[in-house]
């Protein structure tokens, strides 16, 4: 009697777990973003991986839109372009504002392709063209076994379309902005130093005048703008003028802090937060 | 000295709003708006593409009336229909909007079907690119609607919730209707294929 129970309760149980875990299994799971082509067949050689890393890399660098690449075996059950839109939704491709994310999915064993499109790019590279790539270039290819060649060719047309669209440019201003940015904490913990040694040396006035005045000239000099770079001169002057010498000790244990911080760390892939309202085109070979 | 009791209560009164979710509907209804708006969007340029791909397709095969005056009808229908934000704040009105384009949508569907019975039409380059337009549209559509049912799920469940639901009675926010899939099921059935000898 019991063991029969027993049994039957376990079957229900096992019934249960079966049945979640099917429901579980349903969808395909976004693999994490780490690199701008992600093969996950092992189609692709590894120097054919990193040709095209370095092809996309380059290109982020000079226009500043990220494209990506991914191969999956298959999105069963679910279509590509819905698999397609959860990627680039996780991932989130393409600078924030701009929205100039591109994703290339290949779904091998389905033999299906999509080219993602974010919404920034949906003028630069409209459904049709998007279409054709796919008809044109990456389904001969594909037909034949060559997923690099096709590949390739795709992101070469993408590239030279995006190229043509009127986009900001990331290196120079926003690089430039961001090395200010960066140089901030360094800024101040070293005024705040360099503050307290020279009031030490020269008096309150004097070494307030001193450091106020190397603080601006450095922050000119980093690319902080006139204004900018006397507002800091005056800051720093009065800092040091009503001697704030606690910090000053403190500000030599942060500077140590965040000097080791920013020695370490190399580039990891990522998103930059832009948007995908599902434009692009869908094929198959 | 009062002018500080009055900062304070101004203070008080705004982290109060706060915390009864006023701002939280404000923000929430707008993203509603946004996320309607785009729905719109997309249903509007599925319709735009709608007449250029009925003239391709009578170049091909225009004894095929049946399925090309039904695209016809439910383009007019889509058309007809005056689409205002009220929709949002209206089942009825809302509801309808969802029947006719989903009859548009069945009505494309059976026109896709039908041209697949003529290859000239299939390899005319004018109406494969309709065809891959219209299927990104389709596309856009679909992430435009979930990623709407998206936002009114978190809207409605602010509406309903405590203490939220005090400040959405005072305020007037009612739930607002999002997309069914069972409706969209009956209207989308495949077209029964029917011998009968006429």
């Amino acid at each position: 009697m019991f063991v029969n129970l027993k049994a039957s309760l376990l079957a229900l149980c096992a019934m249960l777990v079966m049945a979640s875990s099917t429901a579980h299994a349903e969808l395909v799971s976004v693999p994490p973003l780490k690199n701008r082509v992600t093969d996950l067949t092992q189609t692709l050689t590894p120097e054919q991986q990193s040709q095209l890393e370095a092809k996309l890399t380059t290109f982020e660098q000079q226009k500043g839109s990220q494209i990506a690449v991914l191969i999956v075996p298959s999105t069963q059950p679910e279509d590509i372009a819905q698999f397609a839109i959860r990627v680039v939704d996780t991932w989130k491709l393409g600078r924030a504002k701009q929205d100039d994310g591109l994703l290339i999915l290949i779904a091998k064993n389905d033999r299906k392709m999509r080219i993602e499109v974010g919404y920034g790019l949906e003028g630069a590279i409209p459904d049709l063209t998007a279409k054709r790539i796919i008809s044109e270039i990456m389904a001969p290819s594909f037909k034949k076994g060559d997923y690099y060649g096709g590949i390739n060719n795709a992101i070469d047309v993408l590239i030279g379309l995006v190229s043509g669209e009127q986009l900001p440019a990331p290196a120079a201003k926003t690089g430039g902005a961001q090395g200010f940015e960066k140089m901030l904490p360094i800024l101040i913990f070293g005024g705040l130093i360099l503050g307290g040694l020279l009031r030490a040396m020269f008096g309150n006035f004097f070494g307030g005048t001193l450091t106020g005045g190397a603080i601006g000239i450095l922050a000119w000099i980093l690319g902080g703008g006139l204004l900018l770079a006397i507002l800091f001169g005056i800051i720093a002057f009065f800092i040091t003028l009503t001697g704030v010498s606690g910090l000053s000790q403190l500000g030599g244990l942060g500077g140590g802090g965040f000097g080791g911080g920013r020695s370490g760390g190399s580039d990891p892939f990522s998103g930059g937060g832009g948007g995908f309202g599902g434009g692009g085109a869908s094929g198959d070979w | 000295m009062q002018k500080i009791y009055l900062k304070l209560f101004t203070a008080l009164l705004v982290l109060n709003l706060t915390g009864c979710g006023y701002n939280k509907f404000q923000s929430l209804d707008e993203e509603s708006k946004a996320s309607w708006s785009e729905v719109l969007n997309q249903y509007q340029r599925r319709a735009d593409l709608v007449p250029n791909l009925v003239n391709v397709v009578k170049g091909y095969a225009s004894h095929e009336k049946e399925v090309l005056t039904e695209v016809a009808n439910a383009r007019a229908k889509v058309g007809s229909i005056q689409v205002t934000p009220e929709v949002l704040n209206d089942p009825e009105a809302f509801a309808k909007f969802q029947a006719v384009q989903g009859e548009m949508t069945s009505a494309l569907s059976r026109l896709l079907a039908v041209a697949e019975n003529y290859p000239n039409l299939k390899a005319d380059q004018g109406f494969r690119d309709l065809q891959a337009q219209l299927e990104g549209t389709e596309n856009r559509i679909t992430v435009a609607r979930n990623r709407y049912i998206e936002t009114i799920k978190g809207y409605n469940v602010a509406v309903r919730s405590f203490p939220e639901n005090l400040t959405a009675m005072m305020f007037g926010y009612k739930t607002k209707p999002s997309f069914t899939v069972e409706n969209e099921k009956v209207i989308s059935k495949p077209p029964t294929v029917e011998f009968g000898d006429k």
